[in-house]
């Protein structure tokens, strides 16, 4: 049968299965695959948080959604068009993300009777018109993937587990990419197990075969590069890319990277990421628990490096008392919050932006802290390395807030030439010459950093109140009041620090959309459309949180209305309305998923009328 | 290290204070380790003598000042740091232990003590602290033992003894305590001793053994609090009675006490019990002889603690090496460098797999 091939401008495609069948490998695999090929792309991974859950059942399934294409490619899909389901319950999980219309490829094996049951399928939804508005096609991928690999004699266990690989071969076929990339991977990746390896790419190439040779599939689709800046790409998730931020700033700023960290969900890749770059010369402790975590970087900021901690939400509410500590003892130190879904152990592996308060305010005192937030996975990068020199400028701890759907969500990244990032080298205090330890620089209100070894400048911090200038304890009611002030008035001076903010589209306007951290590819997605459609609409999106830009208030008034989206109850709407007495309205959403840009949309038009 | 934080070492080196520099330069005395600040614990306080001893050994360990840390967490003894003309940093209640961790981690070439106790190091404290002992990282830990709760005025503390009636345990405390010395070789601590405030020559004996030592050094030290549990070590301390019941224990010697060093330790299968030297029975011979590198024998004689048909050992009971935490750290990043060559940013931004867009 011939076969046709059709230009498609961006696809958005979903793989679902057990937590167990490699979903995550399989999804990841296809995304540097098509990153390579030069499609712009981002990616959402939604796993549970049981490692290994029962097979079969609902709970226990893990999807992973990219979208690609050759034109800009800010979210991973509101609907996924493409469904892969390696069991009934992955169906069952997942349809309500297929847009109608779209494609489900099934392994039929998936949908025995003991399958059906666990997904709460009273009938086999194959054999009856429930899919009736999608197109469905059946593989037995089990089957093909045991044939494939018969003159093998490998334990069931083994074949069982390359599956996953039939299916990424048959999509690799259908959308047009190249199986090169993967078969380097797996042989690098088991380059000791031989029988592995080549099993893998066996069932790759079968499952690839199978789609050009067998009638099921009678079109392909192509889709072209983006047209994405000139230079040299990586694919990069947001934690890869906090990670290569901290080496970054590390060495712009010539010191040694010290991380402290107790391991938790979905913060743990950035602890995995720096133990790996021993040879340039990081150190990482894996702490007894989250608050040696921070309080071991204190104590090695407090000998001279760049002292990081990373965590989640429930980590940072237990390192809370050392923050203070930080900032009474005024030493830099960098704590990265990877938001996930609270209250409480809440959802480990969903997003949320709900610890922005709990950043803002979360610690006992008049306790400042200044806060940065990424808006992209690739965006990590510069803003970890924004937060690393705020801390080091101004001696005082910074938190770098992230989440998951930035930290284990991907697109392609430019790779920065490092000539092209600033110097941030810190001036350690060595004259002994009329040193006290909280002597303030005039401008930065920054006290000097002096490192045990240096003669003559013995001196002893602690988390009492300090004494202006000489640091010593001190009890004085005007002095307590003098030292708040000044703490304080360091932080909101990082103002006279950073760039003005931006909007993006007009500068005045009927709505304002503004937004931090992860949200940004939603929003941006959704008020680019309501632009296109003649609609008066901007975006602002803050990187940072605390202080705020010199510019926020002007640029608020300047819009009739003012809506504020956020991956919570409304959060930064709080601080917005207090600071700047505007009637911000909120778009909240407490899924533990990102917005979809569809629901930004809507809001946009409940606003302004129309649609 | 850091290229910045070497620049500043090499520096500090050129323009050394004498110091720590014995050679032709005048001797540093106990003097130059006070700081300017007004010592503010209890008149009595056992503390007073810690502190004394303490900067009584500095002057000998011939390290230079600048590179001493006293670290500390919430406490009547956590106010220590702020005595020493050293690098100090009083911190959060339980803490030390971490935040000493991260400097050793950070900077290797420090010589860090950290100063506790038996709340600050024992209760809110405790994970870190056998946490660090298990480690071995190379810190001085003086554990400042009084049995109380000082600072908060009187509450039992985790070394208080069970029945002890205080603000909090009115009808007396139903919790047992803990044996700090078991505890400490228990985390498998390298250096594990005793002593006492009111023994300054032992003491100052113990916190050299303790500095000089390579890895994880705790020392219980027994310290009357005057205030809220006066006389809580009397019997071991007080002239009068002390001989009958301490047992100092030494390296390589039989283990004797007494006034009239008359009586003696024998090991009945794994239980130790008191004999006479006078009754004609046992000699000398019988008596285990103390060993610092078994380890067995340190547990058998830190569990004679809270036993009251038996002397409380003071001085070292277990002194053994074992890589230091710190120094495997810097090791494991020689050998990447060595095998994987220092690494450049440019490598590592672009590792993995890139492609370029013409």
């Amino acid at each position: 049968m011939a076969k046709t091939t059709k230009s498609l401008e961006e696809v958005t495609i979903r793989f679902a299965g057990d937590s167990g069948d490699g979903m995550q490998l399989t999804g990841t695999q296809f995304t540097n695959t098509s990153a390579i090929m030069g499609n712009d792309l981002s990616t959402l991974p939604d796993y549970p948080a049981e490692i290994r859950a029962p097979q079969g059942t609902l709970f226990g399934v893990s999807g992973f959604q990219i979208h690609f294409g050759s034109k800009e490619i800010n979210t991973p899909g509101d609907q996924c068009d493409v469904l892969v389901a390696m069991n009934a319950a992955a169906l069952k999980v997942n349809l309500r993300s297929l847009v109608n219309g779209g494609s489900i490829i099934v392994n039929t094996d998936g949908f025995n009777d003991k399958n059906l049951k666990l997904a709460g399928y009273e009938a086999n939804p194959l054999n009856n018109d429930s899919l009736s508005k999608y197109q469905v096609f059946q593989v037995d991928i089990t089957k093909l993937t045991t044939l494939a690999l018969a003159d093998m004699n490998l334990p069931q266990k083994i074949v069982d587990r390359t599956k996953n690989f039939f299916a990424l071969g048959m999509m690799y076929w259908i959308y047009n990419r190249s199986i090169e990339s993967t078969i380097e991977w797996v042989n690098d990746k088991f380059k000791s197990k031989a029988d592995i390896a080549e099993a893998n790419i066996r069932v790759l190439k079968a499952g690839w075969n199978f789609a050009e040779t067998t009638e099921i599939f009678s079109v392909r689709y192509d889709v072209k590069p983006a047209t994405l800046a000139h230079g040299k790409y990586r694919n990069i998730t947001g934690n890869q890319a906090t990670a290569l931020g901290l080496v970054a700033a590390a060495n712009k700023a010539t010191l040694d990277l010290f991380l402290g960290s107790y391991p938790i969900t979905p913060a743990s890749d950035i602890l995995h990421d720096l133990s790996m770059y021993k040879q340039y010369g990081v150190k990482t402790f894996q702490a007894e628990d989250e608050i040696a975590g921070v309080t071991s970087a204190i104590g090695a900021s407090f000998g001279g490096a760049l002292a990081v901690t990373t965590t989640s939400g429930p980590g940072l509410a237990l390192k809370t008392e050392a923050i203070g500590l930080a900032v009474m003892v005024e030493l830099p130190l960098v704590i990265v919050n990877i938001q996930r879904g609270g209250p409480s152990t809440g959802l480990p592996t969903k997003t949320e932006q709900a610890d922005l308060l709990q950043a803002m305010y979360g610690r006992n005192g008049e306790a400042p802290v200044p806060i940065v937030a990424a808006s992209t996975p690739g965006d990590c990068f510069y803003s970890v390395f924004e937060a690393s020199r705020i801390a080091l400028k101004f001696m005082t701890p910074v938190l770098f807030l992230s989440d998951g759907y930035l930290g284990n969500g991907s697109e392609p990244w430019l790779i920065p030439s490092p000539e092209s990032l600033p110097d941030i080298s810190p001036k350690f205090r060595t004259d002994p010459n009329g040193y006290l330890p909280y002597l303030r620089d005039e401008k930065t209100l920054a006290r000097e950093w002096a490192i045990p070894g240096t003669p003559g400048l013995e001196h002893r911090i602690g988390g009492l109140e300090k004494e202006d200038k000489t640091g010593n304890v001190s009890y004085d009611p005007e002095n307590h009041e003098r030292m708040i002030r000044l703490r304080a008035e360091k932080v909101e001076r990082i103002a006279n620090d950073i760039p003005l903010a931006k909007v993006e589209g007009d500068e005045k306007g009927d709505l304002l959309v503004v937004g931090w951290g992860g949200t940004y590819g939603a929003i941006r997605t959704a008020v680019e459309q309501k632009r296109a459609e003649g609609k008066s609409v901007s975006q602002l999106h803050l990187h940072y949180l605390n202080p705020l830009q010199k510019n926020i208030g002007e640029i608020l008034y300047n819009f009739k209305n003012v809506l504020v989206a956020e991956i919570n109850m409304g959060q930064l709407i709080k601080i917005l309305r207090a600071k700047y007495l505007v009637p911000a309205v909120g778009l909240n959403k407490i899924q533990g998923l990102p917005f979809k840009s569809s629901e930004i949309e809507k809001k946009i038009d409940e606003i302004l009328g129309g649609k | 290290m850091s290229v910045l934080v070497d620049e500043i070492l090499s520096n500090a080196k050129a323009a050394a204070t004498p110091v720590g520099n014995p050679v032709g330069a005048a001797k540093v005395s106990a003097k130059d380790f006070q700081s300017d600040q007004d010592v503010r614990w209890c008149p009595g306080c056992g503390d007073y003598s810690i502190l004394a001893q303490t900067q009584r050994i500095l002057p000998d360990l011939n390290i230079p000042r600048e590179r001493m840390v006293f670290i500390s967490g919430i406490g009547c003894s956590s106010r220590f740091p702020y005595y020493m003309e050293t690098y100090g940093f009083h911190s959060i209640h339980g803490r030390a232990t971490a935040i000493a961790s991260g400097l050793k981690m950070a900077r290797p070439d420090l010589s860090i003590w950290v100063v506790t106790g038996d709340g600050d190091g024992l209760s809110i404290g405790g994970n870190h602290m056998i946490h660090l002992m298990r480690r071995n990282v190379d810190v001085n830990v003086i554990l400042f033992n009084n049995q109380i709760y000082g600072l908060t005025k009187g509450q039992y503390s985790p070394t208080s003894e069970k029945g002890k009636v205080t603000k909090s345990t009115p009808f007396g405390s139903i919790d047992y305590p803990f044996n700090p010395a078991a505890l400490a070789l228990g985390s498998s601590c390298t250096f594990v001793a005793r002593s006492m405030d009111r023994d300054p020559k032992h003491m100052q004996a113990v916190l050299k053994r303790a500095a000089e030592h390579k890895g994880t050094s705790f020392v219980e030290m027994y310290q009357n609090c005057n205030v809220f549990n006066d006389g809580a070590f009397f019997a071991l301390t007080e002239k009068e009675t002390r001989d009958e019941n301490v047992l100092y224990l030494e390296h390589g010697k039989p283990l004797i006490f007494g006034k009239e060093k008359d009586k003696g330790i024998h090991l009945d299968g794994f239980t130790p019990t008191v004999v006479s030297l006078k009754d004609g029975k046992h000699s000398v011979n019988d008596l285990i002889v103390h060993n610092e590198k078994d380890s067995t024998l340190a547990f058998i004689l830190a569990n004679m603690t809270y036993q009251e048909k038996l002397p409380r050992p003071v001085g070292i009971f277990q002194s053994i090496e074992r890589p230091t935490y710190d120094e495997m750290m810097s090791k494991q990043i020689e050998t990447a460098i060595q095998k994987r060559g220092k690494g450049t940013l440019e490598k590592l931004l672009s590792s993995g797999e890139t492609w370029t867009i013409q």
